[in-house]
């Protein structure tokens, strides 16, 4: 039921971890061992992944080749989750549309990575102007919703995945910059920023050898929360019919499709449905569990 | 007054600079524009007629000049594939789009807040449970789905609400609210599923603090407890999020009009960008800016209400 707009842009997650000092302590990944349901979801999303990648191995069937005699077949050895409008075979397309949706969402994340990663880091080291000029481009793009933002970019560069993806990617970047903005301004306070800075350091090498490292968790949690995000975004634009064109497929297209042919199949609504749950709620999870974790660390 | 001074007048530097965005985005994409819209097929008329609508044959300064006079003045331009105006063409469509977008907050705000309390009161039980599993599903599930599954169960197999269209109020207050009542659900679901996350940090939160404690020692319980003293204090992170969900809702219209065919701003804003009509988008980004900068100057007024402590701060600051 996620319409679509962007998780509030996250304060919660945004304090960094503390450099490590004596005794190393788990890394967050491993604190996540704790967890069944981040486990489960991670595990899930790389089987997903490796099957995206080998589809051409292991995809049953051609996706494209139709047969219509064979219409909305049912469930059988032959056709695993059964046959499209065109007879074509859902279990293969369903695996060669994991492909488009796990890059669609990637594009977006590197697009808001991009813009918001670096525009971060120099406001929150920086402050000043740079701070308050880029904070207010950021307000403003966060006040138009993600996917008006994605309908005009459609209007100007006309109907295509990737400009969509890059037009939410564009409407990410402010949420990657307050959270990595917020954890550079608590990083920067450091006693090492101080050093690095008085033996003469570069800002680049700065950002780059002592800051980044020390804000990736929360810079983790919230690219992960953004996949999800961008997955569902990127379903609703091929549902609308302005994002993944034929005969490519993405799970939201294939969703569309399958309302289209309800009467005459019901059941048909089910495979991409279930995929795009599946797969958005391993990403919410997977943040969620992230943040708590971050968050325990931080308590430690 | 000085706080509400600044905060309009950040107000207006969203709005400036989202109206430049808009002004950019269209001349700053490599090639002609007037071509771009046009798109591959077009004749080198169709173009001109592109370019002459748009005024791109001035300088750029004059361009902008121009297209901000016409905001000031209200005007958003002339759609190119009809040659009405925008503001014309928003207004005609957003009654629809507000009425689902109402019915969806009502619906949010209700579910929402109750699903939260019942899971905030009993945290670790079954009830809160339910509402975080609810929550959570509800958040990854494609709203557009969700609106195929009610349209099937209550529309189709039982006749009970109509499955498509709008109509609007004039056809009498039963017939308009029983068209919105699936696609203001569908809107309203993802709003109300966030909504119940914060009302249930709220009110657990709440439930820690001393003068919980004092006011159960003084003997109130139940209702009393809860209207009194939870409640209010547990109403302000809830109202930071209704804020932040206006563009959520605004955005999420364009799909749930799609799903149950209304033809409201999303969908103007969806045949728009298909016929690459780019003044009615730019209309319609800046009004959604309008909305969304609105509803959090809004919230924040709220915030001043709800705690008096917001107030007490700036003034002593």
């Amino acid at each position: 039921m996620s319409v679509v707009a962007l998780p509030p842009a996250g304060s919660d997650q945004s304090a960094p971890e503390t450099p490590a000092s004596g005794p190393r302590r788990p890394s967050v990944l491993r604190s996540l061992g704790g967890s069944p349901s981040a486990i489960a979801a991670a595990v899930y999303l790389v089987v997903l992944a490796v099957l995206a990648v080998t589809a051409p191995l292991i995809a049953p069937h051609d996706p494209h080749a139709q047969d219509l005699a064979a219409r909305f077949a049912g469930v059988s050895g032959e056709h695993l989750l059964g046959t499209d409008e065109f007879g074509r075979d859902v279990a293969s397309r369903i695996v060669y549309a994991a492909r488009i949706s796990l890059i669609a969402p990637l594009i977006s994340l590197v697009v808001g990575m991009a813009l918001g990663v670096p525009a971060g880091l120099l406001a929150g080291l920086r402050g000043g102007v740079f701070d308050m000029v880029s904070a207010r481009i950021s307000d403003t793009l966060l006040s138009v919703p993600a996917i008006v933002f994605a309908l005009a970019v459609i209007a100007v560069m006309g109907p295509s995945l990737t400009n969509a993806m890059i037009a939410i990617g564009i409407v990410f970047a402010p949420h990657l910059f307050r959270v990595v903005r917020g954890a550079t301004m608590a990083v920067a306070g450091e006693t090492y920023i101080s050093s690095a800075q008085a033996i003469g350091a570069s800002t680049p090498r700065i950002l780059l050898v002592h800051v980044l490292p020390n804000i990736r968790a929360p810079l983790l949690v919230q690219a992960t929360l953004l996949m999800g995000f961008a997955l569902l975004a990127e379903a609703s634009l091929s549902f609308l019919g302005l994002g993944v064109q034929p005969p490519d497929a993405s799970w939201g297209s294939m969703l569309k499709a399958a309302y289209e042919n309800q009467a005459e199949a019901p059941y048909s609504v089910l495979p991409s449905g279930v995929a795009i749950l599946i797969t958005v709620l391993s990403f919410n999870v997977l943040g969620d569990r992230l943040r708590d974790a971050v968050a325990a660390r931080r308590s430690q | 007054m000085v706080r509400t001074a600044r905060r309009l007048a950040t107000a207006v530097l969203v709005i400036w600079l989202v109206h430049l965005l808009t002004f950019l985005l269209i001349r700053l994409v490599p090639g002609d524009p007037a071509q771009q819209l046009a798109g591959e097929r077009a004749t080198a008329e169709e173009v001109a007629l592109i370019r002459t609508a748009l005024g791109l044959d001035d300088p750029l300064p004059v361009q902008y000049g121009r297209s901000l006079g016409a905001l000031v003045r209200g005007d958003l331009g002339q759609s190119i594939f009809n040659g009405l105006p925008v503001v014309r063409m928003l207004a005609d469509a957003a009654p629809a789009t507000l009425s689902v977008a109402l019915v969806a907050l009502l619906f949010a705000s209700l579910f929402g807040v109750g699903a939260g309390v019942v899971a905030g009161l009993r945290q670790g039980g079954w009830a809160d449970r339910a509402v975080s599993t609810v929550a959570t599903v509800g958040i990854a599930l494609p709203s557009f789905w969700i609106g195929m599954v009610l349209v099937t169960f209550f529309a189709l197999v039982n006749p009970w609400f109509p499955a498509t269209g709008y109509a609007p109020l004039s056809e009498g207050g039963a017939t308009w609210l029983r068209h919105l009542v699936l696609p203001g659900t569908t809107l309203g679901l993802a709003v109300a599923a966030e909504i119940a996350r914060h009302t249930r940090g709220g009110v657990i939160d709440v439930l820690a603090k001393p003068y919980i404690r004092t006011a159960r020692a003084r003997g109130a319980t139940g209702v009393r407890l809860v209207r009194g003293h939870v409640l209010r204090n547990a109403a302000i992170p809830v109202v930071t999020v209704l804020g932040l969900q206006t563009g959520k809702l605004l955005g999420g219209t364009v799909i749930v009009e799609a799903v149950f065919g209304i033809s409201g701003l999303g969908s103007l804003a969806v045949n728009s960008a298909l016929e690459r009509d780019y003044p009615v988008l730019q209309g319609f980004v800046i009004f959604a800016a309008v909305v969304v900068v609105t509803a959090n100057l809004l919230v924040d007024v709220a915030y001043g209400r709800i705690n008096p402590k917001v107030n007490a701060r700036v003034r002593s600051s």
